[in-house]
């Protein structure tokens, strides 16, 4: 299939799930307000931690706002498309329902990721790029075309990052049917993102370097942004990124064949 | 010689099921050591169908029915044997063996819950890649047949299950599909709906030639819709040919209803020795041999004062439901 014809899909993936969820405005209006107290309360917290200090683990508290801000990007992207979308492979899978989606003509794992978003992630999102503005102007950031690239280009790793661990996650369920908790262990990982790495010990460092890379979820962008990041940082998300891209879908198709869909 | 549409060679399936002892030592040993074993529900089944088929799978739950149609859609890949569906291997679910094909479970739907069916109707267009305009016509066409044209604005969950069902179909056939696998289609239905439904499936499978692999508990489905019957027990193929033959062969006797004159006669005939069905009064319906219908006839008429006299097939229900239960094929 052809990539124009992916962007049609796409469109309507999107205006149907809009509809959808605007079919419930009040469960909307509350998902809206919970997004800004979230925000509030995680930069509430921030502060708290920095009340009695200049910086923790090398960050200043101007500085660890910009992990804040791509945490809550991220934490929007998450709430829009991984959550309603990732989640619910484990029920396709529970319910059978996933013969309908392998039957189209049409890539499986583009369908299941992307066939609905939740809006009330995109405010989130929409604060979190506010929060990295306003981050820029504090720390008296210089902005140019290559300071955009790397930075969109580190985010975009990110994301890739946490939807291929996310996505790996619930693929597992062909065999094991039930791992909602492995999400949301995953999920809370995320939390702690929204710190510096190097406000943790060696050994906590290292295992969110190597067995669950939070590092190259919020730290590497961070520092990014702050012109802090070495080059093979850099070079080090991109490849990560797409081995974990990579690896995710092969292990999706390698999965499918174990499938053996729910009774009827 | 008219080729297949559907050919299947020595096709075996099995799967891996845990089972569980009672209780909370059972429940705690089967959470750390879990007992599985490999069963074969698919035994070494052959069959073929050609273009316009349709074809009625029998058999009690858990016979493999299922399983089967699958199989051939693609969605389960088999332990051994060979297949083709439409010159195709199912399991590779090839682009344009998928939009070859459709799959309807009376028991799972694919419709967007909180929208109007039309939406996912055009959602499922894009997928087919099928243009607007002529994905327009098709449910147009579609929505007429099935007499849902009112329903296409109204959410999904507002609809009966009826319209809900009609709708899941006109999504399934959108894309005007070669081969259709139905699993229990009317599952859940009124009579109307029902019938309505079979109804549909003759128009569509006569105007399209589309061939229909059909699986029902609904006996009436099966004696409406399909000449041909596929009996499966135990995952073995028992039975592949017409299903009035089916019936003949394992049904060979007949029921015969006589009205007496009077009550005389019926106690009189209720004594003779036949096998008797049913009694009420004067009228007693007995069971005979298909071979002896002509001298037990004949020898009714001639010892009773008879009023009136109906000779009937027993319901096909309880034919196909002694084969279902007891496998005699």
């Amino acid at each position: 299939m052809k990539i124009s014809n992916y962007i049609k899909i796409y469109s309507l993936f999107l205006s149907t799930s809009i509809a959808s969820e605007l079919e419930y405005k009040t469960n909307v209006i509350i998902d809206f307000i919970t997004a800004i107290l979230s925000l509030i309360g995680s930069i509430f917290l921030l502060t708290i931690f920095f009340q009695n200090t200049d910086n923790i683990g090398g960050w200043k508290f101007e500085q660890a706002l910009i992990i804040q801000g791509i945490y809550t990007i991220l934490n929007g992207i998450t709430n829009t498309w991984f959550n309603p979308n990732l989640t619910e492979i484990v029920k396709h899978i529970r319910e059978g329902t996933l013969d309908f989606i392998l039957l189209k003509p049409i890539d499986s794992q583009f369908f299941i990721s992307l066939k609905k978003i939740a809006p009330s992630g995109f405010l989130e999102i929409i604060l979190g790029f506010a929060l990295l503005i306003y981050c820029i102007k504090i720390n008296q950031i210089t902005i140019n075309l290559g300071f955009i690239i790397l930075c969109l280009t580190t985010l975009c790793c990110s994301v890739g990052i946490l939807y291929s661990l996310w996505f790996l996650i619930s693929t597992t369920t062909i065999w094991f049917v039930k791992t909602w908790n492995a999400t949301e262990v995953l999920r809370s990982f995320l939390y702690i993102g929204r710190f510096p790495l190097n406000s943790f010990s060696i050994s906590l460092r290292v295992f969110f370097s190597i067995f669950i890379p939070i590092a190259f979820i919020t730290t590497i962008p961070s520092e990014v942004f702050l012109g802090l990041a070495q080059l093979w940082e850099i070079l080090i998300e991109i490849v990560v990124s797409g081995i974990f891209l990579i690896v995710s879908r092969k292990f999706w198709f390698f999965a499918l064949k174990y499938y053996t869909s729910a009774s009827s | 010689m008219e080729e297949n549409i559907i050919q299947v060679e020595n096709l075996s399936k099995s799967f891996d099921i845990s089972s569980k002892k009672p209780g909370l030592k059972g429940t705690l040993k089967h959470f750390f050591k879990r007992e599985t074993k490999s069963i074969e529900v698919i035994k070494n089944i052959n069959f073929g169908i050609k273009k316009g088929e349709i074809v009625g799978f029998l058999g009690a739950n858990g016979a493999g029915k299922t399983t089967i149609l699958k199989i051939l859609c693609g969605l389960i890949y088999p332990s051994q044997g060979k297949l083709s569906v439409a010159g195709n291997l199912p399991y590779k679910r090839r682009s344009n063996f998928l939009k070859n094909i459709t799959l309807i479970m009376g028991q799972k739907q694919q419709l967007i819950w909180d929208l109007p069916p039309i939406e996912s109707f055009y959602l499922n267009a894009a997928i087919y890649d099928i243009e607007k305009f002529e994905a327009k016509k098709r449910i147009k066409k579609l929505s007429d047949m099935l007499e849902i044209e009112d329903e296409l604005y109204i959410p999904v969950r507002k609809l009966s299950l009826g319209q809900r069902m009609k709708s899941e179909l006109l999504a399934a056939l959108i894309h005007k599909p070669n081969i259709l696998f139905l699993d229990e289609p009317t599952l859940g239905l009124d009579i109307n709906a029902q019938r309505n439904l079979r109804k549909f499936l003759q128009i569509y499978n006569k105007e399209t030639d589309a061939t229909i692999c059909l699986t029902s508990h609904y006996m009436k489905d099966i004696t409406s819709l399909c000449k041909r019957v596929i009996c499966i027990h135990e995952g073995c193929l028992t039975y592949d040919g017409k299903l009035e033959k089916l019936l003949k062969k394992i049904s060979p006797v007949k029921d015969i209803l006589i009205i007496c004159k009077t009550e005389k006669d019926a106690i009189e005939l209720r004594n003779s020795g036949f096998i008797i069905k049913n009694q009420n009064q004067k009228e007693i319906t007995i069971t005979i041999k298909k071979n002896s219908i002509k001298s037990t006839l004949k020898n009714i008429l001639n010892k009773f004062e008879i009023e009136d006299l109906y000779i009937n097939e027993p319901p096909v229900d309880e034919i196909i439901g002694n084969i279902l239960v007891k496998n005699k094929v």
